[in-house]
């Protein structure tokens, strides 16, 4: 290797630890996690929408179909029997919601935490140690969470939460404590006076990080006009609708009046398929802008060629913006708007999986470089 | 770091640390006698239906709507909270291009710092108080965030293009 190779690979290795990228430290661990958190949670919930969600909200309404019918012609068993099911199908719901949205929600935290390694007042290897804490309760959460359904209250020592509640609960807590020894380390460091520390994240001012933070910031206005106006004109009107249509379809049922239970029912669908889409266009737009934001900082990390970064940065930005409007317009559009949707969904996991993919191409040359070091000072 | 960040991310970061502790007490204590509540009043007012007595269907539907109206309030302002201090954190560490002056942006942070805490702070009154107070409370910190947003998003296009003018 010439002379010249070697001091370049000098100084990438020593640019790789001052950014605090070195190998299996703090900031590495959470940036390669937290997007691999994210990926694994934005497969799940594609995998979840396409195959479970829509299913499942089917069996949900034929379940209380039948049980309406049942209190229709007096039979209280058999009524009881469809809400016990209808209880069960949404617990499997509703675990595999969480599952989806901690994981995610773990995974921006991780990507959080990575950023503000540099004024963390602590030893590099307790902001290792804290950092392994994290992904391990971070993992452990949602894992525990999608095994509620499956593990029940078996062999549970306790009356109500069973060994896979108990589980994530362990895991929200690890991710808790980490979470406040980050911040006693941030304010040590702030109380400290600590040196200020030029970290090249932050001073990078390409055009897709700069693309990728406007975009960010425009989605979560975007995320958060949208809740204000639903939460404005439509929340407490479906609410109110949601406990009218349940007393038609049990007045109906008492009264006998088949034609009034068929009505309340049609309407309980549609309305709660109006919630669900509203808040998920909320929710997906204002995560998308904080992604988006989050990885406009980590664009010097991504080792791929410019313009290939400003292409991913734009498919990042397009699948955001599409996934909350083609949700938005499922009720009117129905399927074809859902495909739209979760196609949006695959381009931001593509995207993602891109920048991750560039991310270890640079941690990679990064450790060529320290383990060429390392070797060349053996030698001399 | 500055004020303005130093306000920002440690406000976001102890923000999402309350909005965790709140989600673990939840979960713990409080969700799974909610869910209870929810499924079992509700199949309640159909069996109700079923032996044709009005009376306790109406009730059960009652206490059904109650439970509802609770839980959802209850999981908003644990996802809010933690959401809002990502938000917070995120816009701490950009916040250099934000291009206003330090004095103004310590305005902005405290801004959106006091409408994080306060918009579901305003959502969680609303399972103690039916009346306007709490939604008052709600809108206003939900005003102070969307400001605060429009504010940043302001500076760095005020900054972009003041960059661009002196270039």
């Amino acid at each position: 290797m010439s002379r010249s190779q070697t001091f370049i690979d000098d100084s990438f290795a020593q640019e790789g630890e001052l950014a605090g990228l070195w190998a299996m430290g703090a900031r590495r661990l959470l940036l390669l996690g937290g997007i691999g958190l994210i990926l694994t949670g934005m497969f799940f919930g594609d995998i979840f929408a396409v195959y479970t969600l829509h299913q499942n909200a089917a069996r949900v309404g034929a379940h209380l179909e039948a049980a309406a019918n049942a209190a229709l012609s007096g039979s209280r068993a058999v009524a009881l029997a469809n809400f016990k099911d209808v209880g069960s199908f949404l617990e499997n719901r509703g675990t595999k919601v969480d599952t989806h949205v901690h994981m995610i929600d773990f995974g921006y935290l991780a990507l959080l935490l990575a950023i503000l390694q540099p004024w963390v007042g602590l030893a590099e290897s307790s902001k290792r140690k804290i950092a392994w804490t994290f992904l391990v309760g971070a993992w452990l959460l949602p894992v525990g969470v999608y095994l509620i359904h499956y593990v029940g209250l078996a062999r549970s020592p306790l009356k109500a939460i069973g060994w896979a509640s108990i589980a994530a609960d362990f895991g929200g807590l690890l991710v808790l404590l980490a979470t406040l020894v980050y911040l006693i380390g941030l304010a040590m460091h702030s109380r400290g006076g600590g040196a200020s520390r030029s970290d090249e994240l932050l001073g990078d001012r390409s055009l897709e990080g700069r693309m990728l933070f406007a975009g960010g910031l425009a989605l979560i206005l975007l995320g958060f006009s949208h809740g204000s106006y639903y939460a404005a004109a439509d929340l407490y009107r479906h609410e109110a609708q949601d406990y009218t249509l349940l007393a038609q379809m049990s007045a109906g049922a008492a009264a006998g009046a088949r034609v009034v239970v068929n009505d309340a029912l049609a309407g309980y669908g549609q309305l709660q398929g109006a919630k669900a889409v509203n808040i998920a266009a909320h929710a997906h737009s204002i995560e998308f802008g904080l992604l988006a934001i989050m990885m406009a900082f980590f664009q010097p990390y991504v080792s791929l060629r410019a313009a290939w970064k400003r292409g991913w940065a734009a498919v990042l930005l397009i699948g955001s913006l599409m996934l909350p409007v083609c949700v938005l317009l499922e009720m009117k559009f129905g399927l074809v708007a859902g495909g739209l949707a979760d196609f949006g969904g695959l381009l931001v996991i593509f995207a993602l999986l891109a920048m991750w993919i560039g991310i270890l191409r640079y941690t990679g040359d990064l450790d060529a470089a320290v383990g060429m070091r390392s070797a060349l000072g053996v030698r001399q | 770091m500055s004020g303005s960040r130093r306000l920002l991310i440690i406000g976001g970061i102890a923000l999402a640390v309350w909005g965790m502790s709140y989600g673990l007490w939840y979960a713990v204590f409080a969700e799974h006698q909610a869910l209870d509540n929810i499924g079992g009043s509700l199949a309640g007012s159909f069996a109700a239906a079923a032996d044709r007595n009005p009376g306790l269907m109406e009730s059960s539907l009652q206490q059904y709507r109650e439970a509802k109206y609770v839980y959802d309030r209850q999981v908003d302002v644990h996802g809010h909270w933690i959401g809002l201090a990502m938000l917070l954190i995120v816009l701490g560490v950009g916040f250099d291009r934000v291009g206003f002056s330090e004095r103004f942006k310590t305005l902005l942070a405290l801004g959106l710092l006091v409408g994080a805490v306060v918009f579901p702070l305003g959502v969680l009154l609303q399972t103690i108080s039916h009346g306007p107070l709490p939604r008052a409370i709600a809108i206003a910190g939900s005003g102070f965030v969307i400001a605060g947003l429009l504010g940043c998003a302001v500076g760095v296009v005020a900054r972009r293009s003041s960059g661009a003018s002196t270039a």
